[in-house]
């Protein structure tokens, strides 16, 4: 991979941002008005004193991490999507730049855009609801990289589908992590689902997440079991995803597809 | 005698039932500007897109600088280049920021002294601040030749360049790109549907119809061996002799 040719993309898409509204809305407005909402009911049912304690924690943890996963996987396809509305396909193409490198530059976009967005929720949240998301300490570090592999790879496999299959299916750029949240244990435990489609969330990397983010928060250990498994879901669907895009992107050089995404 | 820089055998794409290119075999010389002629749906631009390896070819062979495409993809694209007014450049990126970034794919080293020479070359310095999606047709096709010539390529596919020139951009065009395949002994693949700007600026042409090549030689030869006053009407009777 040629260090060049990755930054020549992220820079690329970095000069997006600093003119385009609707981008700098997905970094500085959408994440805070989540939370704003999140916070508030957060702070009512506190009130309420429902007698489940931590309950505030959990919910703006919950919602910070999935800002997270949210953020990384919508930039990832964002970037991707930014080539096709612009049909800029063929000029990245006929250059020397491999697929790993145009994939490694959308994830590093990604990973500007989370630390755009972490950076406004922390500082709203610790604002407004005095929720310090460092005080996770070092635990936080590990269980964020899985949240951000996760929407990476999600981002990665929207990506493969919309290469294939063509724009008719971007809308799952911006709606398929809402099919996955009710099972990823982002404001419950696994255990408030039926107990017939848990076996759902323990599929899905989130989940162990979301559950180690609890128990850090409810004991102030680090569950490594739960942590593991995360980190063994994520590097099952790494292989699988990866296999999956470069399937597909040969697929549509065999059909010369890759001029005809629009 | 000029090394050979293409070399296609027995190039194949069919498309399920459908044979777009049915079994090519050319080679193209260092320094020749060579036409590749044919009705709409011959076989052209899939062709140039098996050079650039965006089609991936049914079967067959394509070497290029002596390395196969299928192995050697990188080093082949470093030194090549493309261009076509049909395919253009992101319109929400400001024209400095599109040379830029095309030029950071290429690994050019001096990238504003190469920009500011290229874009001179094409009159196009006064364009640099703007947005791409505000340029008129023939000042994004200056743009995709500026863009073209970023990394010195010394193969270059150009897909109809002057396609929608006025006859004044036009002619510099067709004069800045004699001169850099005089100096430089650049190779060039050229498609256009006018041919008094292919017997102007071509050393060979190969016709193509239906994916299989029908004739092959320079303008002079083929005007001569069909009897007619120029390549137009060559064109004109290769085009139609399918269909009668």
């Amino acid at each position: 991979m040629k260090l060049h040719r990755i930054n020549a993309l992220l820079i690329r898409n970095l000069y997006l941002y600093k003119r385009s509204l609707p981008r700098l809305m997905d970094i500085f407005f959408w994440p805070v008005m989540d939370l704003l909402l999140w916070g508030f009911l957060s702070v009512y049912l506190n009130q309420l004193e429902l007698g489940a304690p931590n309950l505030v924690t959990f919910l703006l943890g919950g919602i910070v991490f999935w800002g997270f996963l949210h953020a990384s996987q919508e930039s990832v396809s964002v970037a991707f999507l930014e080539e096709v509305w612009e049909k800029n396909f063929l000029n990245i193409f006929v250059t020397p730049l491999r697929l790993s490198e145009f994939l490694t530059s959308t994830v590093l976009v990604g990973l500007v855009r989370l630390l755009l967005v972490g950076s406004v929720m922390g500082a709203v949240a610790l604002a407004l609801y005095h929720f310090n998301i460092f005080q996770f300490g070092f635990y936080f570090i590990p269980f964020a990289l899985n949240i951000l592999l996760f929407g990476w790879l999600v981002g990665i496999f929207i990506t493969a589908v919309i290469f294939r299959f063509g724009t008719s299916a971007q809308v799952l750029a911006f709606g398929v992590l809402f099919l996955i949240q009710p099972f990823s244990a982002v404001f419950y435990p696994v255990s408030a689902l039926p107990a017939s489609i848990q076996w759902i969330s323990y599929l899905l990397p989130p989940t162990y997440v979301f559950e180690g983010m609890r128990a850090v928060i409810a004991t102030g250990t680090l569950p490594f079991a739960t942590l593991g498994y995360a980190l063994l879901n994520n590097a099952i669907y790494l292989i699988l995803v990866l296999w999956f895009f470069y399937r597909m992107f040969a697929r549509v050089k065999e059909k010369g597809l890759l001029l005809k995404l629009d | 005698m000029s090394s050979t820089i293409i070399q296609v055998k027995n190039l194949v794409k069919k498309f399920g039932d459908f044979s777009a290119v049915g079994g090519l075999t050319f080679d193209l010389y260092e320094g020749e500007i060579t036409g590749l002629l044919g009705p709409n749906g011959a076989g052209k631009t899939t062709t140039i897109q098996m050079l650039l390896d965006i089609i991936t070819p049914t079967s067959g062979e394509i070497r290029i600088f002596g390395l196969d495409m299928k192995r050697h993809r990188e080093e082949i694209l470093v030194k090549t280049s493309f261009s076509s007014p049909y395919v253009t450049l992101p319109g929400n990126l400001k024209v400095w920021e599109n040379l830029k970034t095309f030029a950071r794919l290429y690994g050019v080293r001096g990238i504003d002294a190469r920009i500011r020479e290229l874009v001179s070359l094409f009159s196009i310095e006064d364009l640099l601040p703007k947005l791409t999606s505000r340029l008129s047709t023939g000042q994004l096709t200056r743009l995709n030749l500026a863009k073209a010539f970023l990394n010195e390529p010394k193969l270059l596919l150009l897909d109809e360049p002057t396609a929608s020139l006025d006859p004044d951009i036009a002619d510099r065009v067709l004069t800045m790109l004699t001169k850099v395949q005089k100096e430089r002994k650049v190779t060039m693949l050229y498609t256009s549907h006018n041919m008094a700007e292919i017997e102007r600026l071509c050393d060979r042409v190969i016709f193509i119809n239906h994916g299989k090549i029908v004739d092959d030689g320079t303008p002079e030869e083929l005007v001569k061996k069909y009897g007619h006053e120029d390549l137009n009407d060559v064109f004109l009777h290769i085009a139609r002799q399918e269909t009668r």
